[in-house]
């Protein structure tokens, strides 16, 4: 998925000078991801800029340089360090166009590595769609294929708003973080977009609706092919973008098969699941038979082996939950 | 202090080639008996042991994501840390917390992955202390790419002005991540941001663990006699890359050869030698150091695994019953052991 985004990025500043990169290792190292990867030798140290471990300064920057019409793509290393910087992130990049009544626009990506599943317990390994997407103001990415991770950053550097883009690091293709084999799609060389707010339903199915993003598109569909064999057929929808929704898919999906699981590597209370079942609930509340949710407990990412195998949902959990919809 | 410095230097050996078992050839951060990322210290070893050698168990410390070497010198529990690292159930933290999350409260030491997060707690320390018209101080660790971080400056300024008995210790070893220093910052001499909020700040190369000794010793007396913070800087050298795994694409081969020549625990054994404390004396510590570390890493290793039930507890101190136990199958969920 790393270097379908790269593509990406790399087009955007070949057509644009306004585009630039700045973060921490994102030049000599190419991002601690490879989310940067190559983008130096092509483009120098002017347009992919290093900078000092200072997300304050730096991500302020980024929303200062927007908000003077350029369109900086700024990289957040781990979505986990948001805290130090979430003056700037949520005060001021989504909040700056609302205040200054439309007069200012903030065209700025913020780009950042969320996700567990590699031991690195409680400060490295959480996934926070929930946070970034419950502050209004931001437009928020989730891809989860690599042809998605291209199309999908096209749109954001070209978006007038300021758009964060998770990219789980599991999916990105790392050597050292064996990728399981979906997030590996085929990506076409030339430019495509993929629009904001069209979720992706990924494998279709009568008897259930399993809503999912990121990482858990993958394990969703894993647990979709095992209930197959048992006569389950269960539709799985990848949202792709939080910020905007697609609810209409998720409504319709619903609407056909009556269960609903919504299933999310972030945190299970205030997030994503709730969100969606609410969605669902207000929405038409006699069309829903059943629903679950599999979500990251409430507990902060353990280390340990076993611990955190405990709390991230495998495929295993998301088949337990579709069966005990369709019950 | 020697001792210190040769048993963080073994340990974290033996560290690096248990973690690199099943790593290799090719490496995969989830293979191998150690999870997770792997922060290692070589080359930092002056600085924790000349400064922790001034330290009693009531003083405080904050050390950030490379703390094996801080923690020894201060006096951390070196069997229950293995197994912390190692992600056991009788680890320091019950295996939650892993090598950037040590927690040891008999002595007072923590350490975070997070930048220069450790700055802030340890001025609130250093007021504890203050308040309670104790003696304690508390002392940070952090690297020189930490303080160009806001938290950092913040401290500063707190500790300043309330006077509170706390010592900042920049360990410079002129790379954060990928970053070179002079890529980061115009002021090659850390220290030197001390003045901008009235406080002494020293300076002491070369990872000379007897000048870092000297110098902590007056930062450290003068905190605890009431007379507040300083900010000491002390240049260390990075002998392996940022992490393990690390392949240092982006270092130059004159970089590392230099770090390399500048080792404080050679440098430390010359000065002894000019002392004249004879060979021996030195090969015995060493052995003893060396037992030491194995026998840590033997007893971690024949710990248990936590259960995995294990993950729900410890959320709060007083469970709150309900809320943290959202997972059915948690049998002990909402009420802690």
């Amino acid at each position: 998925m790393s270097r379908a985004m790269v593509e990406a990025v790399a087009a955007e500043m070949r057509a644009d000078e306004e585009v630039f990169v700045m973060g921490e290792d994102v030049a000599d190292y190419g991002g601690i991801f490879d989310s940067t990867e190559g983008l130096l030798e092509e483009f120098g140290h002017d347009r992919i800029m290093d900078v000092p471990i200072s997300e304050t300064g730096f991500i302020g920057a980024g929303v200062g340089a927007a908000q003077a019409g350029m369109r900086p793509i700024v990289e957040l290393m781990f979505a986990d360090f948001f805290g130090v910087a979430m003056d700037q992130i949520y005060n001021g990049m989504a909040k700056n166009t609302y205040m200054s009544g439309g007069a200012v626009s903030v065209p700025m990506v913020l780009t950042t590595a969320v996700g567990g599943t590699y031991n690195d317990a409680a400060q490295h390994s959480q996934t926070l769609y929930g946070t970034f997407a419950h502050l209004p103001g931001m437009k928020v990415v989730v891809p989860s294929t690599a042809y998605d991770a291209k199309g999908l950053m096209h749109t954001a550097v070209r978006d007038d708003d300021p758009v964060v883009y998770m990219f789980h690091k599991r999916l990105m293709g790392l050597g050292w973080m064996p990728a399981p084999p979906g997030p590996k799609t085929a990506v076409p060389e030339e430019e495509y977009t993929v629009p904001f707010g069209e979720a992706d339903v990924k494998r279709e199915g009568g008897d259930a609706t399993v809503v999912t993003l990121g990482l858990h598109v993958h394990r969703a569909l894993a647990a979709a092919e095992d209930l197959a064999e048992e006569g389950i057929d269960a539709e799985v929808i990848d949202l792709r973008t939080l910020v905007p929704l697609d609810e209409e898919t998720v409504l319709e999906s619903v609407g056909k098969t009556g269960r609903l699981v919504v299933v999310d590597e972030d945190y299970r209370s205030f997030g994503v699941t709730g969100e969606l079942i609410a969605l669902a609930a207000e929405s038409n509340l006699d069309a829903l038979d059943a629903v679950e949710r599999v979500a990251m407990p409430d507990v902060p990412v353990p280390y340990a082996r076993p611990l955190e195998e405990e709390v991230n949902p495998d495929s295993e959990a998301v088949a337990a939950a579709v069966r005990s919809v369709v019950e | 202090m020697y001792d210190d410095m040769v048993t963080a230097r073994r340990y974290e050996e033996r560290l690096q080639e248990e973690y690199l078992e099943g790593k290799q050839p090719s490496f995969d951060i989830s293979a191998g008996p150690i999870p997770g990322e792997l922060h290692l210290a070589a080359g930092h070893e002056a600085s924790g042991a000349g400064v922790c050698a001034h330290l009693r168990d009531d003083d405080t410390v904050t050390a950030p994501h490379r703390p094996h070497h801080v923690a020894v010198a201060k006096g951390v529990d070196l069997k229950r840390m293995t197994a912390e690292i190692f992600g056991r159930e009788t680890g320091l933290c019950r295996g939650k917390g892993g090598h950037m999350h040590l927690f040891d409260p008999d002595v007072n030491f923590a350490c975070s992955g997070i930048i220069a997060e450790g700055c802030p707690p340890a001025v609130g320390a250093a007021m504890a202390a203050k308040k309670r018209n104790t003696d304690a101080v508390a002392v940070a660790f952090l690297g020189e790419g930490a303080i160009d971080q806001g938290g950092f400056f913040e401290s500063l300024n707190l500790a300043s002005v309330h006077d509170l008995p706390v010592v900042f210790v920049i360990e410079d070893n002129d790379w954060a991540i990928s970053m070179p220093k002079e890529r980061v910052t115009d002021v090659e001499n850390g220290a030197d941001r001390a003045g901008g909020f009235d406080l002494p700040g020293v300076r002491v190369d070369h990872d000379d663990a007897v000048a870092v000794h000297e110098a902590a010793g007056e930062a450290v007396g003068r905190a605890r006699d009431g007379n507040g913070p300083t900010l000491l800087e002390v240049q260390v050298h990075r002998r392996m890359g940022h992490f393990m795994g690390d392949a240092e694409g982006y270092r130059p081969d004159a970089d590392r050869e230099r770090a390399e020549a500048r080792d404080s625990v050679e440098r430390i054994e010359a000065d002894l030698a000019d002392y004249g404390v004879d060979d021996d004396e030195l090969a015995a510590i060493r052995e003893r150091a060396e037992s030491r570390v194995e026998e840590a890493i033997e007893w971690a290793k024949e710990q248990p695994e936590p259960d995995p039930g294990q993950a729900y507890e410890d959320v709060f101190t007083n469970p709150v019953g309900g809320a943290a136990a959202t997972d059915p199958s948690a049998g002990a969920a909402g009420g802690d052991d």
